[in-house]
């Protein structure tokens, strides 16, 4: 079993400050980081026996807490992003598997807040199965990844526009139709005969 | 070239080609790039997405409950296990204990879908290869399944059979007694299949040795399931994390040796022997009891009040005070319980509702929009074991009627994540064998 706590602990050794909080116990931890450190910190982690990439999310907490006032109910909700500014919270959810037992020896959710749309650099390095997560990432919630300008969307086509998971994007929105690019699809030999010709009526015999 | 092939040597060129997304060997839609140099695959990429349906946007407009028939359109060969998976996340997160009825009612319908989804990956990959009678013998024993599943839910297919904090309604009259019967028809079925199957030549010379996974690959791809269970790592969430009442059953985890597309047959087959088991051990462990919440054990106001004042506060939280609609002879402290707008999370069994007016009372206070299920504001994940491997569902609430985010962790997107390796290197004619044993679901891959 990995103890939670002394994971934090190293954390604060080798990213300092920027580890900022651990919530929770066991395997429901949660330790907020700061979002320049996430890297050097999933790769501490990574070194220290959290194997397994299990997860990877965003929240967009833009309207957090207007779903009690729209029922009135008597709850108060505080958002709980740190500045104005900060709309996404990603969740990096890691796991540390034994493979010869296949028994669980840890679980931890390592959550930043999001400066903007710019994301922490990318874990595709530690994690190859990084790629297809960060992909979605982006799609879902136009959070870029910093070191992946190029990055592709994953679920939705390359025109869709907008990003789906944003809490700003309504649910009814409907999508342009899209086409071919240009006319290269189009058969040039028999466009024009596929067209019906339009005679004008007076120059009808 | 000449006509005789004597002079210029033959240029070899790569060309790519596209499989799917139409394509009769991808089940479901699926679109691969391949990049061939003749009959090998040079390089192949996944392009998913073709069966997006925004699930996960859905969820966020429509209240609790009523995220619970999108999760049967998930993984829609064995939806029971989603719909468990969603509760229990819920139920995680609004901090609610579950019926020990309710437990095992929930994992015999998991395992049940369990089966059905075994039966339909292993099935059509045996298909794909050829052995059409196979296909067959499972899709009939599948069906047998499915209309046991209809019997307890109501639906083959588009099940909703939980409810946060239980399920919809308890084992039908006679059910048990029909199951165990098909059991015996479903083993015959797999002893079949195995004696079709285990020593064919054709099958074994297609499977054996082809799409091989590495341990360190699998597990870098985050796959989990029986994908990874055949790479010989023996994680079973039911095994590691146990939920419901799996610590209290008897079940092994069958594991391979060498990760390739035959071992990924055998542990499929032998977990629906397990499946089986459980559900046999299920029955015979299973109390009586209500099967939801908010059915749970009513003690009349008074006497609650006396065992409250006595000390026997052990078994109190998980009852009910019954009172009286004035509130005659209740205590203070059960005042909470009845006129709270949260007093109840669960529907009331439709006896109730259709033959009370306090159940008809109790079924709007749940499904009115603003009342019913809010639990506190916050986050939860509850990971069970899929069809596939580990179904994770991660929920916020931000205290209101409907939940604020549900993420799903599809187990087959990191099986899917690694395809383009596993095929990378192979014949054209093996991606068939390896795109069906690793039983892509396009209803959880693109959600």
């Amino acid at each position: 079993m990995i103890s939670c706590e002394e994971v934090f602990k190293s954390l604060k050794e080798s990213i300092g400050d920027d580890a900022l909080s651990l919530e929770g116990t066991g395997f429901d931890s949660v330790i907020l980081l700061r979002q320049t450190s996430v890297h050097p910190a999933l790769e501490k982690l990574k070194g220290s026996g959290f194997n397994v990439l299990i997860d990877l999310t965003a929240v967009d907490y833009s309207q957090y807490g207007q779903g009690a006032q729209r029922h009135g109910l008597p709850v108060e909700v505080p958002n709980p992003a740190p500045r104005r500014g900060c709309r996404f919270k990603l969740t990096y959810r890691l796991m540390s598997l034994d493979a010869g037992t296949g028994l669980v020896e840890g679980r931890v959710a390592l959550q930043c807040w999001v400066e903007g749309e710019q994301g922490p650099l990318s874990v595709q390095d530690l994690w190859p199965n990084a790629d297809w997560l960060e992909r979605e990432v982006w799609d879902m919630f136009g959070v870029r990844f910093a070191d992946r300008p190029e990055i592709k969307r994953l679920l939705l086509y390359e025109q869709f526009e907008g990003h789906p998971l944003r809490k700003d994007y309504p649910i009814n929105k409907r999508q342009p139709l899209i086409g071919p690019k240009d006319d290269h699809s189009r058969d040039r030999m028999t466009e024009g005969d596929l067209r019906p010709r339009l005679v004008p009526r007076d120059k009808e015999s | 070239m000449t006509k005789h092939g004597t002079s210029a040597p033959r240029e070899l060129r790569s060309y790519l080609l596209n499989m799917g997304p139409a394509h009769p060997a991808m089940h479901g839609v699926i679109r691969l790039l391949l990049e061939l140099e003749g009959e090998k695959v040079a390089e192949a990429e996944a392009e998913i997405g073709y069966l997006h349906r925004a699930f996960e946007k859905h969820a966020e407009n429509e209240p609790w409950n009523n995220v619970v028939p999108w999760t049967d359109r998930l993984n829609y060969v064995s939806p029971l296990i989603n719909n468990v998976g969603y509760c229990l996340a819920v139920e995680k997160l609004a901090g609610l204990a579950l019926p020990e009825r309710c437990r095992y009612l929930r994992v015999i319908a998991c395992e049940i879908s369990r089966v059905t989804d075994h039966l339909t990956c292993v099935g059509a990959s045996a298909m794909e290869l050829g052995a059409f009678t196979v296909f067959l013998y499972m899709m009939k024993a599948r069906e047998q399944l499915y209309q046991m599943i209809d019997r307890l839910t109501g639906a083959r297919v588009t099940t909703s059979y939980t409810r946060v904090g239980g399920v919809k309604s308890d084992l039908p009259a006679g059910f048990q007694e029909q199951l165990l019967e098909i059991f015996g028809d479903i083993r015959r079925t797999l002893g079949e299949v195995e004696g079709l199957l285990s020593k064919n030549r054709i099958f074994v010379d297609r499977m054996a040795g082809v799409g091989v996974l590495s341990r360190e690959d699998a597990l870098a791809y985050g796959v989990t399931g029986p994908m990874l269970r055949s790479a010989g790592v023996p994680y079973d969430v039911r095994r590691a994390q146990p939920y419901l009442v799996y610590d209290r059953l008897e079940f092994e985890v069958p594991v391979g040796s060498t990760g390739d597309n035959f071992d990924r047959y055998l542990v499929r087959l032998a977990e629906m022997e397990q499946s089986l088991r459980i559900v046999e051990q299920c029955f015979r462990q299973m109390p009586p009891g209500p099967h939801s919440l908010s059915d749970q054990e009513l003690i009349e106001g008074g006497v609650m009040a006396d065992r409250g004042k006595r000390g026997e506060t052990g078994t109190l939280w998980s009852a009910a005070a019954q009172v009286d609609a004035t509130l005659e002879g209740s205590g203070r402290g059960c005042h909470s319980q009845v006129v709270a707008p949260k007093a109840d999370f669960t529907l009331p069994s439709k006896e109730e509702a259709y033959g009370s007016i306090e159940g008809l009372m109790r079924h709007f206070e749940v499904v009115m929009w603003g009342r019913g299920v809010i639990p506190p504001a916050g986050e939860a994940y509850f990971a069970v074991e899929g069809g596939n491997g580990e179904l994770g569902f991660h929920v916020v609430s931000d205290g209101g009627d409907r939940p604020y985010r549900v993420r799903v962790r599809p187990p087959c997107f990191f099986n899917m994540a690694l395809l383009p390796k596993l095929i990378a290197g192979g014949m054209v004619a093996d991606i068939v064998a390896t795109f069906g044993s690793i039983n892509m679901i396009a209803g959880e891959l693109d959600r």
